[in-house]
């Protein structure tokens, strides 16, 4: 059961994965890319990490893709325009990366016997523990994960002011 | 519950997740597409990361994923920032007229 919902799951993913990047209209892409990212999500849920794959929907589907959705509305980019390469740097990189896939799966080769613990305890991503855990071990990078949040605030404010209304000020 | 899933099932999925990335990267000359393929790339590496999480039983991977989503957050608001500016400036977000590096 659970191994059909995974390689329905993985299916999927890795078609809208593909579509993201083949696709014309980057609207489309934005879209198939959060279909990518539901299906993550549903990764999550499988490997008993429930709140990560709350605040992975939350966070992905909910903020960055309509962030870029929002920029790709604004930016009028929704017709493909001349953005083409050429066919034989096309056909290089589908090589490249042709060539990663079997270069990662490659090392990945002797994985089938790796040894982990028999009884898997399932309450190990429930909020209750990872608060735990975030609080006592990892307080110290989640007082800075603030502090990068403000720093990346502010130079999102300063890149997006228009120029005209910064030489006004000055 | 979880142990029905061999653990490499994920790995192999993450690779090829990651490779679709990367040919991303390479393929495109959108630079809001190839931002995205990054994005899948970091999605990628964290589905690995909470896999080891919880077949060997050990919080800290899942803490560490929610570090990463929130550096990714700040690196896209960043980024799209940045993209916004240099279509202010050169009206295109085409990467081969983005090598300058001025205008």
């Amino acid at each position: 059961m659970e191994l059909n919902v995974f390689f329905f799951l993985a299916f999927v993913a890795i078609l809208s994965a593909l579509l993201v990047v083949f696709s014309k209209n980057p609207v489309y892409s934005v879209l198939y890319l959060i279909i990518t990212f539901f299906c993550i999500a549903g990764f999550y849920v499988l490997l008993n990490a429930e709140f990560l794959a709350a605040v992975h929907v939350i966070v992905y589907a909910g903020a960055i893709m309509v962030l870029f959705l929002y920029v790709i509305m604004m930016l009028n980019l929704n017709t493909e325009s001349a953005f083409h390469k050429e066919t034989i740097l096309k056909i290089a990189a589908t090589i490249c990366g042709g060539l990663i896939m079997v270069v990662l799966i490659g090392s990945l080769k002797g994985i089938t016997d790796l040894k982990y613990p028999e009884h898997s305890d399932s309450t190990i991503g429930l909020v209750k523990n990872l608060g735990k855990v975030m609080f006592s071990d990892f307080l110290l990078p989640f007082e800075i994960t603030s502090i990068l949040l403000l720093a990346a605030m502010v130079g999102a404010v300063m890149l997006g002011k228009s120029e005209k209304e910064s030489k006004v000020n000055n | 519950m979880i142990n029905t899933i061999p653990i490499h099932y994920y790995l192999w999925l993450a690779a090829v997740l990651f490779s679709i990335g990367v040919l991303g990267v390479l393929y495109r000359r959108n630079a809001i597409i190839i931002f995205m393929c990054i994005e899948l790339m970091l999605n990628a590496v964290n589905l690995v990361m909470v896999a080891f999480s919880s077949y060997m039983n050990d919080a800290a991977g899942q803490v560490f994923v929610f570090f990463i989503m929130a550096v990714a957050a700040a690196e896209v608001a960043v980024g799209l920032a940045i993209l916004v500016m240099m279509y202010r400036n050169t009206k295109t977000i085409d990467i081969n007229i983005l090598n300058r590096l001025k205008w």
